[in-house]
């Protein structure tokens, strides 16, 4: 191993913001680039994710279709469907990403990660990509499992692209939210218990599953409140071509990003002390 | 007069009811194997991550090379190379993929980060077990690896927090052989916690006793042990100033934190 290097002058400073900032692409990039390699190490898990989110469009989808309760305009119900079944599992990957960073915290991973030149936000945006990418790659099964059983998909590369997108935001979003939930109550036990209190509702409470207007007018209200909403909104409109408004769709969705991340960054000290 | 690795003065910090830091002030010269030895609970793990920047310190000042933990974090950083005292690689990646991340993380020119990834598994001799998930190592080897993703950064000080507990014999003599070899190679200064006095007292130029979260005695040990006369060891140094029997375990923290760590390593 060759000598160290030259010495740094003594008055060197390197902000949080600066260093940050600069550094911000690359840890994105090699948090997203991490997340694919733990993919490729364990392919069973993206089997078994599938599986439940296979079992709504197989038996809630195709029976709701069979029936004709939901009204859901022209298009078939197991379709109308699908985009939001998309937006579920990519929720719960995000919330499961979130309890995930207190086990690395637990273990020592986390402290290590936060004594490298790498801010606190630099991190925690990087790892909430790195959950977006999880999220785009099980999203991407569910797609391919919905074209097999016959939804009619828009194939435009342009809007599969955005659809990857608008998961990938979301599910940045949901991992934030979970982490900041983790540097509040600061035990996996606790997290554990608020992550399945919270996944439900925020999937039930969403035009996931039927359209808001036939919600009675308090869970509207939360469901337009709810990302979880502009989210399924946005793939619709990108896969199936329904009338949406995307523009709205990823400000809002951007908007809670941004948010999502400043929350978790505050609190992620909390966490890692 | 060049500048001191490690410079601590007065440093405190109390964790709600517990004054973990008492006033810690001690220094570590460029170059030298420097041990800091003490009970459970005496405050070495908290004087750590005052020096790698995890903990902004209530009171007291601590400098690295000159520069100062408290602003010029991330120059700090840059300098160092830690290992907690968890094992902390990720046992989902294999080990190629842990030092790969570490060499992102400090930032390694993209030309030079092959043959600095192909370096510090050769130096740890993990080629071979380079491309198999962490969960496959032995402890050992964990260590080893958690050593080359420490060293990517050619840091100019390692800061080692009892890196040789849960390991068997061999394995401990074999990481501190390394240790010895990468000082003797590069110049490079390291920080160790120990909790074997005859690590101690084989590996370090000097050592400072802590107990309660003070310095209660610095020097090298043959000065310790002769401070208190002939035929001393180094055990009997470690009861003179901390008035405890060595604790060869642990902390139940430690055990339980061990453990859990085995656990996920499978
Ligand atoms: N994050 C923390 N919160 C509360 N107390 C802490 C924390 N970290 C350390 N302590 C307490 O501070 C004291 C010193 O701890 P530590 O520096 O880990 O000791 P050592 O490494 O010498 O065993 C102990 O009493 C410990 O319980
Ligand atoms: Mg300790």
């Amino acid at each position: 191993m060759s000598a160290v290097r030259a010495e740094l002058p003594r008055d060197w400073v390197e902000t949080h913001v600066v260093s940050g900032l600069r550094t911000l692409p690359s840890r994105v990039g090699t948090f997203c680039r991490l997340e694919l390699y733990r993919v490729r190490h364990d392919q069973t898990e993206l089997v078994t994710r599938a599986i439940q989110p296979a079992l709504w469009l197989l038996v809630f989808g195709e029976t709701f279709s069979h029936f004709h309760v939901i009204p859901t305009g022209k298009i078939p119900y197991l379709d109308y469907m699908a985009p939001g079944i998309m937006a579920q599992s990519a929720l719960f990957i995000a919330i499961f990403y979130g309890i995930q960073i207190i086990w690395e915290r637990d273990f020592g991973i986390l402290t290590r990660l936060l004594a490298t030149p790498t801010a606190g936000a630099a991190l925690v945006t990087g790892k909430a990509f790195a959950a977006g990418v999880r999220a785009a790659v099980q999203s991407f099964i569910i797609f391919v499992l919905s074209a097999i059983l016959g939804v009619h998909l828009n194939w435009n590369p342009v809007h599969l692209l955005a659809a990857v997108l608008v998961v990938v935001v979301s599910a940045a979003f949901f991992s934030c939210l979970s982490v900041t939930i983790a540097g509040l109550v600061l035990t996996r036990e606790r997290l554990m218990g608020i992550g399945q209190a919270i996944t439900m509702p925020l999937f039930f409470a969403s035009n996931a599953l039927y359209p808001v207007r036939e919600m009675p007018s308090w869970l509207q209200v939360l469901s337009r409140i709810n990302p979880l909403s502009y989210e399924v909104d946005a793939l619709r409109g990108l896969l199936l071509g329904t009338p949406s408004d995307f523009a709205l769709d990823a400000m809002v969705l951007i908007a809670a990003m941004l948010a999502g991340i400043a929350a978790a960054s505050a609190l992620l000290r909390r966490l890692a002390s | 007069m060049s500048v001191q690795a490690v410079e601590c003065a007065e440093l405190r910090h109390r964790f709600g009811s517990v004054q973990a830091l008492d006033g810690v002030s001690f220094e570590v010269r460029e170059g030298e194997i420097f041990g800091l030895l003490g009970p459970n609970g005496a405050g070495k793990t908290t004087t750590m991550k005052v020096l790698v920047t995890l903990l902004r310190p209530q009171a007291g000042s601590a400098r690295v090379f000159g520069l100062d933990v408290r602003r010029q974090t991330m120059a700090v950083r840059r300098w160092i190379g830690y290992l907690p005292q968890q094992l902390s690689a990720d046992g989902a990646l294999s080990g190629y993929e842990n030092v790969w991340l570490f060499t992102r993380l400090y930032d390694v020119p993209r030309r030079e980060r092959q043959s600095r990834i192909a370096e510090v598994l050769s130096l740890m001799d993990l080629q071979e077990a380079a491309g198999r998930l962490v969960k496959t190592y032995s402890g050992g080897m964990v260590r080893r690896l958690e050593l080359a993703q420490a060293l990517v950064n050619r840091p100019r000080l390692l800061i080692l927090d009892e890196p040789s507990i849960g390991l068997d014999p061999v394995a401990r003599s074999d990481l501190w052989d390394r240790v010895r070899r990468l000082r003797s190679e590069t110049g490079m200064t390291v920080l160790l916690t120990t909790h074997y006095m005859d690590e101690a007292e084989q590996l370090c130029e000097r050592v400072a006793l802590m107990h309660r979260g003070r310095i209660a005695a610095i020097g090298a040990p043959e000065e310790l042990k002769a401070g208190l006369g002939p035929e001393t060891t180094m055990d009997q140094v470690f009861r003179h100033y901390t008035g405890s029997q060595i604790d060869q375990v642990g902390s139940i923290r430690d055990v339980r934190s061990a453990r859990r760590t085995a656990a996920r390593l499978g």
